[in-house]
């Protein structure tokens, strides 16, 4: 492991009291919800991780302390470092704060993960649906949501089909 | 039955300016159907006359939900899905897939099958940029691009089919090695296309590049800066062309891109005329590794010997009980991947192409996510057309290079 990266780890481990964890050669920085936007904005201004590449969610149900897990993937394009953040977050129906006022590119990412697991990002400037239709109802990447299929509809079952239209069948 | 909610001007108001709501201003529909939009993107445009105030890009009409079909299967049937994402780039898709499985599992590819899996990549760039670059210039009225660049992809598409039997959804690179060995008639055929291709993308330039009506159309229009580039998370040709030196084939190699001598080419204007530089010149660049790869191409086997992971050749069944049950155990239950989370790269012909994948153990991955450019750079529209023309909106998605597959998954 790279020893930058080492020192990174370790002065985020005093400072955020960050859990750090090393697997297949990538660095994982656990950090408490609350904790996790002050130590992005750290390591963005002071050890130069200036990209914040992906942004994403883990859904653990049917354990619920925590449910979710969030994942950041940033990038310090200066010393090609690579570094994993996550947060655990607790129940059905989690909330933490916005990322956006650090990387204003998580504006996106974040849309898709409230659209995908229902997760809310208290003080994001525009908390929308983004892939899904507007009117969707529930998060189809959460576990307890069914995969389900559409049934291929004819005139002479239209009706039928269109009945039990907004719920996915098991 | 739930009621069908109609979106309002209320829930947009916060994206566009309070004169759109006197009707000051024109609120403008331009897509889902538009031909320019290369595919289904609706941007709602806010417009002071001709000139763009505001641009909410609207996303979502072609999601098929790989991602959750993925979870529903096992790691070699999740792959099929994978080519379906970015279809300009399916063996990328693929490439990358593997290489978040492979790190996973910590399989070894043999180097044959690293070296095929290097040209079939830039292979693909290739294909991805040819058609990038027709629709792009037809887009902006150069019909003529668009049919001497489809020719071109023509031979690209036929090599694909030579390998894997199919021209699009190739399912080619498979975790481990290769899903077989290239055919013999392989390295003619692509050394045959290296050798016609620098002259036909002299053509291409001879038509473009210094064309007073395209450079009319294309300097100084959709400007982002080296600085928005790092801020927004670009990656691919668009940063390139901002003057942000960055391409994962050099930051960060796999697949032994670290043996092939290439450039990274680079620009600092920043405009549509820029990215359409940096692409060309990464045609060519793409065409040098594709020739140092087949030079040094290494014989041996395209799959790793792991039974544990990757299926047994036909001919050992017949004779081997214990490859008949490797076999038997890896189409119908799969394998079992060791718990944990990889997150693996490659430089996809738009940028960084990312997968995050975590496994709980069980023979299905948990979770794959793929982080895609055209999702990343489509956040970009608002900042790119402020203050353009309609007009110049049709040469900026052009620019950007999306793909709708990419963005919506």
């Amino acid at each position: 492991m790279d020893k930058t990266l080492q020192t990174v780890a370790h002065a985020m481990q005093s400072r955020f009291g960050a859990e750090v964890q090393e697997a297949h050669g990538e660095m994982t920085l656990f950090l408490p919800p609350q904790r996790l936007v002050p130590a992005a904005k750290a390591l963005k201004e002071e050890f130069g991780f200036d990209m914040l590449m992906d942004l994403t969610a883990v859904d653990y149900w049917p354990q619920l302390k925590p449910r979710f897990h969030v994942v950041y993937q940033l990038y310090a394009f200066g010393r090609n470092l690579q570094l994993r953040l996550r947060t655990g977050l607790d129940g059905n129906a989690p909330a933490m704060d916005t990322l956006e006022t650090v990387y204003p590119n998580a504006n996106w990412f974040e849309r898709e993960v409230f659209d995908m697991f229902g997760i809310r990002f208290n003080g994001h400037s525009d908390l929308r649906r983004i892939i899904m239709p507007y009117d969707w109802q529930g998060h189809p990447l959460r576990k307890d949501y069914p995969l389900g299929y559409e049934e291929v509809e004819f005139t002479f079952n239209f009706d039928e089909i269109e009945r039990k239209k907004p719920y996915a069948k098991e | 039955m739930t009621d069908i909610r109609e979106v309002t001007v209320d829930e947009l108001r916060h994206l566009v300016t309070d004169r759109a709501l006197s009707g000051e201003t024109l609120l403008l529909n331009m897509g889902p159907q538009h031909p320019s939009t290369h595919g289904v993107l609706r941007l709602l445009l806010e417009l002071d006359g001709e000139i763009v105030l505001n641009c909410v890009p609207d996303i979502g009409f072609l999601h098929t939900g790989v991602e959750k079909n993925m979870e529903a299967k096992t790691y070699q049937k999740a792959e099929v899905m994978t080519d379906r994402l970015d279809y300009l780039n399916p063996i990328g898709n693929n490439l990358v897939y593997c290489l978040a499985v492979e790190k996973l599992l910590g399989l070894d590819v043999p180097p044959r099958a690293q070296a095929i899996r290097v040209i079939l990549a830039e292979l693909t760039r290739l294909n991805s940029h040819l058609l990038w670059l027709g629709t792009s210039a037809l887009d902006l009225g150069a019909m003529s691009v668009f049919l001497y660049c489809m020719r071109e992809r023509e031979i690209i598409l036929d090599i694909f089919e030579m390998c894997s039997g199919q021209r699009m959804m190739t399912t080619y690179v498979r975790p481990g090695g290769l899903w077989r060995d290239v055919p013999v008639e392989f390295e003619s055929a692509v050394r045959n296309f290296i050798e016609l291709m620098p002259r036909r993308i002299d053509e291409y330039e001879r038509l473009l590049s210094n064309n007073p009506l395209f450079l009319e159309r294309t300097i100084g229009i959709g400007v982002i800066t080296r600085e928005q580039c790092i801020e927004w998370g670009v990656t691919g040709p668009i940063a390139r062309a901002s003057g942000l030196k960055l391409d994962l084939r050099k930051a960060r190699p796999y697949s032994g891109y670290e043996q092939y001598d290439f450039e990274i080419p680079t620009q600092t204007a920043g405009d549509v005329r820029a990215r359409y530089q940096v692409r060309v010149a990464e045609m060519r660049e793409s065409l040098k590794i594709i020739r140092q790869a087949l030079d040094k191409l290494p014989y041996g086997p395209v799959r790793s010997n792991n039974r544990k992971y990757v299926p047994p050749p036909r001919s050992e069944i017949g004779v081997s009980m214990e490859a008949l049950i490797h076999h038997f155990k890896l189409w119908t239950e799969g394998f079992h991947a060791p718990k944990g989370y990889v997150y693996a790269t490659i430089e996809s012909p738009r940028g960084e192409l990312g997968v995050y994948l975590e496994s709980d153990g069980g023979t299905k991955p948990y979770r794959v996510h793929y982080r895609t450019p055209t999702f990343a750079h489509l956040q970009l529209m608002p900042l790119l057309t402020k203050n353009h023309f309609v007009a110049d909106v049709v040469a900026i998605i052009g620019s950007v290079d999306i793909v709708l597959g990419d963005a919506d998954r």
